[in-house]
């Protein structure tokens, strides 16, 4: 990494992608328990974990080169604004409609951007990209499936992953654009811009869901600003609970 | 799998990586699970393991035992590294590792992608049908046999 000329920008990057992985991460572990029946709260768990492993990998790597110690210390001694993930992933876990609305919607994503991250000369991006794209397949194939499950069920789980839909809606137009850290790996040509991911993924959301991809529509403004570290409310809680260990008991080992 | 180095001494890091397994799939040693990537028989011995999952938190405890099994068997002091590309596919499991994971009641991977899956680890049917892509480790997924009805833990075609 130090060989490229953007190293501190592909740190940041790094930091902001981790970030989206560690967040979603959290929020889906909370499913542990309490999910619809047990082959879900196994999915959730599992997608979870994944999430939390690569959040690993991309912290770690970001805190060498930031000289900020490891990927926990990032993880658990970063306070909230000084978090870079984009704000779908930190909607509150809602209900199951509201969930797999969100996944949906990220996973959509994920897959895109991991395709594009492991053509890019940055070797920590282009050696975890391929690993982490198998795992988001199953990710967006899980999603997708009880996203039509909902949407064709009954009255009441259309009207709810409908709901999810129009809540996590606000937050899609985020996905597409970058920071200055962000742009400036465009320009070197270590990223792809995002935006011209935008069309396969209206495509394929269009393609799972239909007419139903309409209530994206309904959710009103866009609003972004986690890269800028411009967060909603509910980031603060959702860290008050990964962080609480590390901040009572700083350095404390298992 | 490469070998690198002075071949004697690799091979005795082989052989002491047979008895190194996943706590997850105890029957079956890292070198069956296609985890083992390269031995290096010198200048400085090592091995480079390749996680099966990015997240599984299996791999540390993996590569915690591989340096002591290695310490153990004489070896000294030895490189473990991580390496997660290219990444593992279930198609690095061999063909002992595949009985194996039979003996286990857990069916072993179907060959390729979208490949008909193995058969039922119970009753041998080939009418099988997946519960979910989610199992009880990153790498497993729960399946039930139409035959003998039996629910069991299939290893995913990854």
């Amino acid at each position: 990494m130090a060989k490229l000329a953007h190293a501190h920008d592909l740190a940041r990057h790094l930091v902001a992608l981790g970030d989206d992985s560690l967040v979603l991460g959290q929020n889906l572990a909370s499913w542990c328990g309490h999910a619809p029946t047990l082959e879900l709260d196994l999915a959730l768990t599992n997608i979870s974990l994944d999430c939390i492993g690569l959040a690993q990998v991309y912290l770690q790597a970001a805190a060498e080169h930031l000289g900020v110690g490891d990927a926990d210390r990032l993880a658990f001694r970063r306070d909230v604004l000084d978090f870079r993930n984009l704000l779908l992933v930190e909607q509150p876990n809602g209900d199951f409609g509201r969930t797999i609305a969100r996944q949906l919607l990220y996973s959509q994503w994920h897959v895109l951007a991991l395709e594009r991250l492991a053509r890019s000369p940055c070797e920590v991006l282009a050696d975890v990209a391929p690993k982490a794209a198998k795992e988001a397949a199953y990710h967006l194939r899980f999603a997708q499936e009880w996203a039509q499950r909902l949407a064709g069920g009954t009255a009441e789980s259309r009207a709810r992953l409908e709901d999810g839909l129009a809540w996590c809606g606000r937050f899609v137009d985020e996905l597409f654009l970058l920071d200055d850290h962000g742009a400036a790996l465009v320009v070197a040509g270590v990223i792809d811009d995002p935006a011209s991911l935008r069309p396969r993924f209206d495509q394929g959301i269009v393609d799972c869901l239909g007419d139903l991809a309409r209530a994206l529509d309904r959710s009103g403004a866009q609003i972004g600003g986690g890269r800028m570290g411009r967060h909603t409310e509910h980031l603060g809680r959702l860290l008050s609970d990964l962080q609480f260990l590390q901040r009572a008991y700083p350095e404390r080992v298992w | 799998m490469r070998i690198v180095g002075d071949l004697d001494v690799a091979d005795r890091i082989l052989q002491a990586l047979e008895a190194v397994s996943d706590p997850e799939l105890p029957a079956l040693s890292i070198v069956d699970l296609g985890m083992v990537r390269e031995v290096s028989g010198g200048p400085r011995p090592g091995v480079v393991l390749t996680p099966t999952f990015v997240g599984c938190p299996a791999t540390q405890v993996i590569r915690e035992r591989v340096g002591q099994r290695l310490e153990e068997a004489g070896l000294g002091q030895t490189q473990v590294a991580l390496r997660l590309a290219p990444p593992w596919t279930s198609d690095w499991i061999s063909d002992r590792g595949r009985r194996r994971l039979m003996e286990l009641g857990l069916a072993p991977p179907a060959p390729r992608r979208d490949e008909t899956p193995s058969a039922c680890p119970r009753c041998a049917s080939p009418r099988t049908e997946q519960i979910s892509a989610f199992g009880g480790a990153p790498c497993l997924e729960l399946r039930r046999c139409l035959a003998c009805q039996e629910p069991y833990q299939g290893f995913k075609c990854h």
